[in-house]
């Protein structure tokens, strides 16, 4: 008999306030990170709070300025999804590279997000389009919203209805896989956006962070060229069995270049 | 806590309580004893356990039964035609050998089966790009990769 | 009857298990559920060595749904897991052979060792138990590392105290001495023949119960050999009599020799089911899989090959240190010995060979064999140390393999093995053009323009397979025969049912074997059913591993066949009114020479068993013949491979992006069957070549324990396989003239790849790497050149 309990709110209003009253739930969006969590013993939560009703905070909105992607739009539904791809398209080409065909079937990007794993793809889109993370609350800049390791600026029981993307002029994602999970390396987003030459990397860190060295470089020449004979510190990042944080500080301006090839 | 669900697999309404934390293959396997679905790992990255959920490709150990209220769910079973012939992607593995042990045969197929649904026109690299979430220890999927691209026929000319 | 229809032997006919697997209605051990059934779990230990000071179940024993809770004081009584195979030191004393307890004894020895069993009502139920066991441990220093083993001061088992399992020679020193005093050249080369863990898709699973009526026993269990699990388990650990016991192997999803031994999983459920009174069933979840299914590999050697100023080999000599893990599994110790340093001389005829194996306990998983055992490890060092000394010498890789070929047959190599057939230059010859090495220099321009570095590798492997003369065998140490046993029951209607001793998990014996017996009773395919796998049915069996299924089970049919064949003419001769000697047997009809009196096959097995009109005062009823059949030699499959390999510099990344083989498997039945073998074993060789490693930290816990972190290879790592099956040299001592093809994939690809990564960065100054060149490791490699 298991202690979990498992509710599934009918309005946002209501899933608010389940999560307000229960610190230990968890919101449950596709599911695709946290229940291999659940499965491996490393979380138990108090109970699952299944936003899987709440249709509104499913679909795709585009027009000239901007795409918004609802909270619980999974990932194959923004690879295919033809106004992505025309405003776009290199946020359609990362979300067809999330994970598997399988993941991608039930993952969405207000999970992902709020999961804020270290080598997830979303979060490098978020932080180089200056993505808007719209909750139940407020907007929240990209810029600020991953805070470290599994942590963002959410409060507690917050919840993210929405991902409003500005168009960029151009963009480009460029993921070097870590060859058993798949997840990201590194992984690098560029992007020309209307307030600037944003780099994000995702896979590196704790979590995504910019790089100002390239987003300075890239200012002055937007073109493959720019990356060569940049090096970066490798003291911030990451060490694992895969790749020691000298290989990852290679890899981003290797990465860039590429983005931009 | 006990969840009450109701949904539909292989065309069959199912109504049972289940606990909270029940995954889709656990449910599948031990509750309605569709043993055709395995589990190959415990972090899900084998694909085994695939099935269609709304007709599309999901790893079973990694959905709470309880989230799948009101689905369809089909597993290799309910693919499998009633009068003892195949699915042609199932006829195609066989006569492709695409595969040896069985183990991730059940997987492989419901996978295979969504990726051309999606993307009947295929090349041998989209179909192994497509066939990531699915892990073979046997066949090296080069028989895998030939079945689903001679399934990719057969099922184009069973379409209008 | 068909008369003269088109053999069967070497079509490539769609198999006959595959339906149930295509349509979901395989059952593999963990689909059983037995009325009854309760559920076992594993506490296992967090730690890689440590003292237990006490285990305290109290609280666990009263978490719901708690049956039974053992821990190795109730096992106290019972044998050790066996090793099969004794080796001697090369002064002469016996291997040390600590206990390997079922449940650890005092000690643990490597993470994930089993500390308890929980039996409970559920597994849920067993798992929530066993976290609330609390066992208090004292922690100790952990041996790791294969090469620093022997010096690190400290014992993983007190018998061995400098951590020395046996140290093994084989070869004439002097000789290899001698030689070398008058080398031209010698190449010397150290490596790491990387640990690996198998990852056969299904978990092992058990399911045990015990039979109070008369006292028995049943084992569903996932392995290659229930027969040798029953033998094993019964007559050397739980002292049960061995009749008394079924073991069924049913559908098991893939081996590669990790469902060879006998695990104390399945001993634990077996003895824990007469305690508890229920079937237990335990099914390892993939995280225990890759911390206790027996390891493959993990090899450090030093090798040096001396060679006269043409460039013929006049001796190789190497030193191998090999790690047995905590424990010697069933066939641990065999493997880095006899079935290893037996197969240097490769394709080669090197007069001299001297190798000395030192094996070495560490606080890890158990090694064992995994796909190929022992030859891919040969193989790979022999290829890799040919590779350089043409490289060094400055001779083209495939002349310099051609001038050392062995081309006289049969063969006595100076390592013990006589290779009785095979043409080396065929398979090289035609993996030349298979590949387009022609064409190479093209694509290495073009891949050059993409700032791209091609490589291109050769190996040439040698196996010896067919698992074993049995003396040999014997006089090599092994504890058990390496026979294999058949029954061929033909029932009154002339349908045959054939009983196997052969396990098939994936390998499709149901069909090659059948396609063996339909052909020569002519009958159609549908009219032979293979049972296999299930003590309960078939008379004996030494099971399915080192590529002997087809070449030793299936000679074992054949045996039975010719005895089957040879009744029936004296039942024909009878009802034909001939004598027996003028009966002969073709097509499926028994027909007196030279004249069309005949009697199909169907009537006479109607004749022998409604024995109406019979000789019944000489011979029988019945129409059912047993065999068991011992090779007199190994088979010797070899081949050549070509890789081809695209290394981007900037990132390390590297792609095979064509790789060709050529196979001399012998005769071959089912060239579909055989292709898709070499396939899987060529993917497992690119994944031990690129992918996978298994890693361990210094306190000896396992840091590549998931799929997240040991990367198995997945269909966009793979290239198109060009495989193409040589003519081949049939087999000289066995009636189908068959080799064996399972492990030749895994055996000859990985030199392959390297030799081709090394190809490919040889204009960096690279000149080594060691497997598994992920992306990481290669950039690191030119980055160490380049600085």
């Amino acid at each position: 008999m298991s202690a979990m309990a498992y509710h599934r709110p009918s309005s946002l209003a209501e899933a608010a306030k389940l999560a307000a009253g229960d610190p230990d739930a968890r919101i449950l969006a596709g599911g695709q990170s946290i229940l291999p969590s659940m499965k491996l013993g490393l979380l138990a939560p108090s109970a699952f709070i299944d936003l899987a009703a709440l249709g509104e905070l499913r679909g795709i909105r585009a027009d000239r300025k901007s795409v918004t992607v609802g909270a619980m739009t999974t990932h194959a539904a923004v690879a295919a999804s033809p106004e992505v791809m025309a405003a776009i398209p290199s946020l359609a080409k990362l979300a067809a590279g999330i994970g598997d065909p399988q993941v991608r079937n039930r993952g969405t990007i207000g999970g992902s997000l709020a999961n804020s794993d270290p080598a997830a793809d979303y979060p490098a889109a978020v932080l180089a389009l200056n993505a808007t993370i719209r909750t139940n609350r407020r907007a929240l800049p990209a810029d600020g919203f991953f805070k470290g390791l599994f942590e963002t600026a959410l409060a507690p029981g917050e919840i993210i209805t929405a991902v409003e993307f500005p168009v960029p002029n151009t963009a480009s994602y460029v993921k070097f896989p870590q060859p058993a999970s798949r997840f990201a390396l590194v992984g690098v987003f560029v992007a020309q956006t209307s307030t600037g030459v944003r780099v994000a990397v995702t896979g590196a860190g704790p979590c995504a962070f910019r790089v100002k060295v390239l987003e300075d470089a890239l200012a002055r020449r937007y073109a493959p060229q720019a990356c060569e004979g940049i090096s970066l510190p490798s003291g911030d990042l990451n060490t694992d069995i895969h790749a020691s944080a000298e290989y990852r500080a290679h890899l981003i301006p290797v990465l860039a270049q590429r983005a931009l090839a | 806590m006990a969840v009450p669900i109701e949904l539909t697999v292989n065309g069959k309404t199912v109504a049972a309580e289940v606990e909270a934390d029940t995954l889709l293959s656990s449910f599948l396997r031990e509750h309605l004893r569709l043993t055709g679905t395995h589990i190959g790992c415990d972090t899900s990255s084998c694909g085994a356990c695939t099935v269609h959920v709304g007709g599309r490709a999901v790893k079973s150990c990694n959905v709470l039964v309880a989230q799948l209220h009101g689905s369809e769910v089909t597993t290799i079973e309910g693919i499998t035609p009633r009068d003892g012939s195949l699915h042609p992607m199932q006829a195609a593995f066989k006569a492709c050998h695409g595969l040896q042990c069985g183990f991730c045969t059940a997987g492989m197929v419901m996978s295979a089966i969504d990726l051309l649904r999606h993307h009947p026109h295929t090349t041998d690299e989209e179909i192994r790009a497509g066939l990531e979430g699915n892990l073979c220890r046997c066949t090296g999927y080069q028989n895998i990769v030939k079945a689903v691209a001679m399934a990719a026929k057969a099922m184009g000319r069973q379409r209008p | 009857m068909n008369a003269a229809r088109a053999p069967l032997i070497g079509r490539s006919v769609e198999r006959k298990e595959d339906h149930r697997f295509l349509t979901g209605v395989g059952q593999y051990t963990d689909d059983i559920v037995l009325p009854g059934q309760s559920y076992g779990f594993f506490l296992r230990s967090p730690h890689a060595h440590a003292r237990i000071r006490s285990i305290d179940a109290g609280a666990a024993r009263g978490a719901p749904g708690v049956l039974a809770i053992f821990t190795g004081e109730d096992l106290a009584g019972i044998g050790g897991l066996p090793c099969g195979w004794l080796i001697k030191s090369v002064d002469g004393t016996p291997m040390k052979e600590p206990k390997h307890p079922v449940l650890a004894e005092g000690k643990v020895r490597h993470v994930g060792e089993q500390v308890a069993l929980v039996v409970a009502e559920s597994a849920a139920q067993a798992k929530a138990a066993a976290a609330l066991i609390e066992v208090d441990y004292e922690i100790l220093p952990a041996v790791v590392e294969t090469a620093a083993a022997a010096a690190s001061g400290t014992a993983v088992h007190d018998l061995a105290a400098d951590n020395v399992c046996y140290t093994w020679s084989i070869g004439d020193e002097g000789a290899v001495t001698a030689a070398f005093a008058r080398a031209a050249h010698v190449t010397t080369l150290r490596l790491v023949n990387n640990r690996l863990i198998p990852n056969a898709l299904e978990p092992r699973a058990a399911n045990a119960a015990h039979s109070p009526g008369d006292d028995s026993y049943t084992l569903y269990v996932t392995s290659q050999n229930p027969h040798v699990e029953r033998l094993l388990m019964t007559a050397f650990v739980l002292g049960i009599p061995e009749h008394k016991m079924r073991v069924v192997a049913p559908d098991v999803g893939g081996g590669f020799g990790s469902k060879i031994y006998l695990y104390a999983e399945e001993t634990a459920l077996v003895w824990a089911s007469k305690r508890v009174g229920r079937p237990i069933k335990w099914t390892a979840e993939r995280s225990e899989s890759f911390l206790t299914d027996a390891h493959g590999r993990d090899h450090v050697s030093t090798a040096e090959l001396a060679l006269d100023a043409q460039g013929h080999f006049l001796a190789l000599r190497v030193h191998t240190t090999a790690n047995m893990g905590a424990y010697l599994s069933t066939f641990a110790s065999c493997i880095p010995t006899i079935l290893y340093a037996t197969l240097l001389a490769g394709q080669y005829a090197t007069p001299h060979i001297y190798c000395t194996v030192q094996a070495v306990f560490t606080n890890t998983t158990p090694v064992d064999a995994y796909r190929g055992a022992g030859r891919p490890e040969a193989t790979y060092l022999l290829e890799r140390i040919v590779e350089r000394a043409a490289r060094e010498l400055r001779i083209d890789p495939v002349e310099l393999r051609r001038r050392n070929f062995i081309r006289k047959f049969p063969h006595a190599t100076p390592v013990g093995l006589t290779y009785d057939t095979g043409d080396y230059d065929a398979t090289l010859s035609r993996v030349i053009d298979l590949a387009d090495v022609a064409g190479y220099a093209a694509r290495k321009q073009a891949s050059a323009a993409k700032g791209l570095l091609r490589g291109l590798g050769y190996s040439c492997y040698i196996e010896a397979c067919g698992l074993a003369p049995s003396n040999i065998a014997g006089a090599l140490g092994a504890r058990a025969g390496l026979f294999e046993a058949a029954e061929v029951r033909v029932h009154p209607t002339g349908k045959v049912t054939v009983f196997t001793g052969s396990h098939s998990h994936g390998q499709g014996h149901e069909t090659t074997f059948a396609q063996v017996v339909a052909d020569r009773l002519g009958l159609s395919l549908e009219d032979v059913d293979i049972q296999h796998g299930d003590t309960g049915k078939v008379l004996f069996g030494m099971g399915t591993y080192g590529s002997r299924s087809l070449a030793v089970g299936g000679s074992a049919i054949v045996k039975a066949l010719d005895k089957i064949i040879s009744k029936g003419k004296k039942i024909a001769a009878h009802l034909l009114e001939a004598s027996d000697a003028d009966v002969e047997f073709e097509h499926g009809e028994f027909r007196i020479a030279g004249t069309d009196r005949k009697k199909a096959f169907a009537e006479i097995a109607l004749a022998a068993y409604v024995p109406h009109n019979y000789p019944l005062g000489t011979l029988e009823p019945g129409l059912n013949e047993n065999a068991f059949y011992d090779p007199t030699n190994f088979t010797y499959p070899a081949g050549s491979y070509v890789c081809e390999v695209e290394v981007d510099p900037l990132t390390g990344k590297v792609r095979v992006d064509r790789f060709s083989a050529s196979d001399d498997f012998g005769n071959v039945i089912n060239p579909m069957i055989v292709e898709g073998q070499v396939q899987g074993g060529i993917a497992q060789g690119i994944g031990q070549a690129l992918l996978e490693g298994c890693r361990y930290n210094e306190d000896g816990q396992l840091l590549t324990g998931s799929f997240t972190d040991y990367a198995l290879p997945r269909a966009d790592d793979m290239p198109a396989l060009a495989i193409e099956l040589a003519p081949g040299t049939p087999c000289t001592h066995n009636p189908l003239g068959a080799k064996g093809c399972g492990e030749a994939g895994a055996i000859g690809t990985p030199p392959a790849v390297i030799n081709a990564v090394l190809d490919a960065l040889a204009p960096l100054g690279v000149t080594d790497i060691d497997m598994p060149a992920t992306p990481h490791r290669v950039w690191e490699a030119i980055r160490r050149h380049a600085r």
